[in-house]
């Protein structure tokens, strides 16, 4: 088997054992990287840095271009970052490297994390492994894409209302998004810091339950991480996962696009047949997911970005006085889906509205919160597709924001209640990958990922080609 | 027609605590600028704040010094506005959920309400030199406290005694310099004017940078004359943000109503609640210093005049001297003439003065001899026993010993004498002179007095 075949936990076994060399595995990852046509990488490592001893012992990492690597430039994909450098380690990266773990690049993804097809990234489109017509989903496109296409065997993405597992399930890969808190966000570029998680995209869930025992757990620096335990995943994961129930909420799924329903009821038969349960489930307030989604994101983002002003770092136009250097900046440094959150997020906060707006939205995610737990007490997952439809093609709904913001209408509420959910390879649809989505209770990632890898080697969903 | 000022303040204080409110960066003062800085105060993507606990501590203690009501419970929330000083595009504060509210403090016997207490970051300084302008993040994220007071000051005066007792508070809590001129503490009253009697407050006008004491009365002064101009010619006062011009010792406008900003506030995502515990709460009231007026009482209660109790409150650094010193002497008043006359900025070590304060009173030593002593020990750091042994200042009081000194000055001076023996009796005190300048300022000046009374017969 080629090196680049290797999942991430098999290349840090093999050079333990000596046969191959970290060098080997640097140098075939980085050949496949730097060679994409996918437009995958923003920033290619320029050397690896000295080989190191631990759980991640030479596996590389694709970096999502948001979460800062020391001396590596951290572009977020946008105009305004273009010459950024990164004058400091995520503390996710600080324990990847301490690990072991290499980093080979950064990659390409939607300007600040804000869209579903990575065509809004200053720095062009990322192209589908399946179809350099369609798109990767988005905004961690190009972390997705590079796991896909065998560029890297892992990599992080960060996960805002779906930004992690939407693409994954477009490019055919597993994408874990964990609950809130439990990774550090220190280091991670803030979109909407309520409901930003960091991710992790692989090829088998295995590196991926590795990785999180690296990457999880308190941090000072991080006032919302948890001081919640993290469990040895990578062990327990191999443990039996039992029979379990699973709830389907039909009045969420009810829009999705035929082909994916249809595939989704297989996938759920095939569940059966395992032994699990399927239940239906009622929720309510289903319909306002998207829009309390939105609220929150936009007017948390529309602060979050106030920072990049011309003043201290990236892009400055000049201008005669310090509000002209603000505004020239912003104008030119800032892409149009970028200023249209920051515009609607400035809406629904401002006076007059604000209580109509975002006042409302925050009381309702409590009731969509405690309406999640509910249905978590009642079953052991929440499953649904990852997303309503297939990849689409380059350029199809660009122009249209709304027809975009629904690629995330079954991923939001993992982020509105701040629970972990992993996107599962489903197999294809007319050669194009898609993908479902489990949801699982707060700091469970433990059952969560025993249940993915069981199904990983006993459904059928198995990427090792 | 007469009019009344109605006055309201809005203060903030620069907390002294060790490290800035979200990051480790260390708050000094006078530091070259930029050194004291990181990622986090910087506002650089991806970081993150971490609430300094020692900053909470402070304004819990500022909090409960101006008898405010504590919220158990209370949130961050972000001000945003776009400012190149302003690192993160908005200001980490607090904005429904302040720490305290709804306090009060005495001012010379009058109640000042509080409306509020809370804790938020500092903002970079800006200095402007020829064309440019240079930003210095030094001074980015230092705690600050903001306490605003309800509208009960009316004039220039009640202003500065309520900035002063403010100042002097905050001291004895050892939470902040409080010094006005290095913007430690800066006061943003706001004015309005009406007519005697009417209960409806005019337009209000807030003042800003007003840099010392001085400013803030002349300011406070200027506006309310101006608002009197207005509405005495039948204008209307507009709402308006105020600059004081210091050289010109006038107010300019900044901006006026119309512009009046938006600040889109909403709770802080990347901080939890701000929760204090019942135990944190009582440890910080356990821990409270004395505080001013509680120490003037005491000092009164010791048996100082009022005058003196209040100079020893004022200057904190003096009045924990004296406390030093009073326990050595056991003499309150006789201590504090000593601490409040005879010392001004470098204080011996307590025990010296302490020493001295005792020998005078066992008649040891003469108080001009005490005086000098003093000077040598405070000069050359010498115990003040080595130099009374040294100098052989120990007081005479042997009888015999003075009345030859006695007789010595009557022979010096025999015209003096003739007419103090015919019953000019003011020249007693011309003689306890000349007798101490016999003995060197060694004789005892009540025994001189009375052996001279003895020889009148």
């Amino acid at each position: 088997m080629e090196i680049v075949n290797l999942f991430g936990w098999e290349i840090k076994e093999k050079i333990e054992r000596g046969e191959i060399s970290e060098k080997e595995v640097f140098d075939a990852f980085y050949e496949r990287a730097s060679s994409s046509s996918l437009n995958t990488f923003i920033t290619l490592a320029e050397g690896r840095e000295e080989k190191k001893e631990g759980k991640l012992r030479g596996i590389p990492f694709g970096i999502k271009d948001n979460i800062l690597v020391r001396g590596m430039k951290n572009t977020c994909g946008s105009k305004i970052l273009h010459d950024f450098i990164a004058p400091y380690d995520a503390t996710c990266i600080e324990r990847l490297k301490k690990e072991g773990g290499v980093i080979l690049g950064k990659t390409n993804m939607d300007e600040f994390a804000m869209g579903s097809s990575n065509e809004y990234s200053a720095f062009g489109p990322v192209k589908n492994p399946f179809d350099p017509e369609r798109v990767p989903g988005g905004s961690s496109g190009g972390s997705a894409a590079a796991v896909a296409n065998l560029e890297v065997p892992i990599a992080l993405g960060s996960d805002t209302g779906g930004s992690v597992r939407q693409p994954a399930a477009f490019c055919g890969v597993f994408g874990l998004k964990p609950t809130y808190g439990r990774i550090s966000r220190y280091g991670l570029v803030a979109f909407a810091s309520s409901l930003d998680q960091i991710g992790i995209i692989a090829r088998t869930v295995k590196d991926i339950a590795l990785t999180l025992e690296v990457i999880a757990g308190y941090d000072p620096m991080d006032s919302t991480s948890s001081p919640e335990g993290v469990p040895p995943y990578s062990k327990i994961i191999e443990e039996p996962c039992g029979y379990k129930t699973l709830g389907v909420p039909e009045e969420l799924i009810s829009g999705c696009d035929e082909e994916i329903l249809n595939a989704f009821q297989r996938t759920l038969e095939i569940l059966q047949r395992l032994g699990h349960k399927i239940v239906r489930i009622t929720l309510p307030h289903a319909k306002y997911y998207l829009p309390t989604y939105e609220i929150i994101a936009m007017a948390e983002a529309s602060s979050n970005l106030a920072r990049y002003d011309g003043v201290r770092y990236g892009l400055r136009v000049e201008g005669e006085s310090a509000e002209e250097i603000i505004e020239k900046t912003r104008m030119r440094g800032f892409g149009p889906e970028v200023k249209r959150r920051i515009m609607v997020g400035t809406y629904v906060l401002s006076k007059g509205y604000r209580e109509e707006y975002y006042g409302k939205a925050q009381r309702v995610r409590t009731i969509i919160k405690e309406e999640l737990e509910e249905a978590l007490r009642e079953v052991d997952f929440i499953i649904t597709p990852t997303a309503p439809f297939l990849p689409f093609k380059l350029g199809e709904r660009k122009e249209d924001p709304i027809k975009m913001y629904l690629s995330d209408v079954f991923t939001v509420f993992a982020n509105l209640a701040g629970l972990p959910a992993i996107s599962i390879p489903g197999g294809r649809i007319n050669g194009l990958p898609w993908g479902f989505q489990v949801t699982g209770r707060a700091w469970d990632e433990e059952n969560l990922l025993t249940f993915a890898y069981h199904l990983e080697r006993e459904g059928g969903w198995s990427l090792r080609q | 027609m007469e009019f009344e000022a109605v006055i309201g303040m809005e203060l903030h204080v620069q907390l002294k605590t060790e490290t800035k409110l979200f990051c480790s960066c260390r708050v000094e003062f006078g530091a070259p600028p930029n050194k004291n800085v990181c990622p986090v105060c910087l506002g650089m993507p991806g970081v993150l704040p971490v609430l300094n606990k020692k900053a909470v501590e402070h304004a819990l203690r500022v909090a409960i010094a101006l008898n405010c009501r504590i919220n158990r419970e209370s949130l961050f929330a972000r001000k945003n506005y776009f400012y190149p000083d302003l690192p993160k595009g908005y200001q980490i504060t607090q904005y429904t959920t302040p720490i305290g509210w709804n306090g009060w403090i005495d001012v010379n016997g009058k109640k000042i309400r509080i409306k509020r207490v809370h804790l938020e970051e500092e903002s970079a300084k800006t200095v402007l030199e020829g064309d440019y302008a240079y930003i210095d993040f030094n001074r980015a994220g230092i705690p600050l406290v903001e306490i605003v007071t309800e509208p009960d000051l009316t004039s220039p005066g009640d202003a500065v005694q309520f900035v002063k007792t403010l100042q002097t508070l905050l001291r004895y809590l050892g939470v902040s310099d409080a010094d006005m001129e290095k913007g430690q503490l800066r006061c943003e009253p706001n004015v309005s004017v009406r007519r005697r009697g009417e209960e409806k407050l005019g337009t209000r006008r807030e003042i800003k940078n007003l840099n010392s004491i001085r400013s803030l009365e002349r300011g406070i002064r200027y506006e309310i004359d101006q608002q009197i101009k207005i509405l005495s010619s039948g204008g209307e006062v507009e709402r308006a943000t105020l600059l004081w011009d210091e050289k010109e010792e006038v107010t300019r406008p900044m901006r006026m109503k119309e512009e009046e900003e938006d600040y889109r506030y909403f709770p802080e995502p990347d901080l939890p609640p701000l929760l204090l515990t019942e135990d944190f709460i009582k440890e910080i009231r356990k821990t409270m210093p004395e505080l001013p007026h509680e120490r003037k009482e005491r000092l009164i209660k010791e048996g100082l005049r009022e005058y003196d109790a209040d100079i020893l409150t004022r200057d904190l650094e003096r009045g924990r001297y004296y406390d030093e010193v009073v326990s050595l002497t056991s003499d309150p008043p006789e201590t504090a003439k000593w601490v409040i006359t005879e010392l001004k900025e470098k204080f011996p070590p307590a025990r010296e003065l302490a020493w001295i304060i005792n020998a005078v009173k066992e008649g040891k030593i003469t108080r001009n001899a005490g005086k000098e002593i003093l000077k040598e020990v405070i000069e050359k750091g010498k115990p003040a026993e080595e130099i009374v042994k040294e100098k052989g200042m120990t007081q005479v009081s042997d009888e015999e010993e003075i009345r030859k000194l006695v007789e010595q000055a009557f022979e010096m001076h025999p015209e003096e004498k003739e007419r103090l023996f015919s019953g000019e009796r003011k020249l007693v005190g011309f003689f306890i002179g000349e007798v101490m300048k016999l003995s060197g300022r060694r004789a005892n000046p009540g025994v001189v007095k009375r052996m001279i009374e003895e020889m009148l017969g």
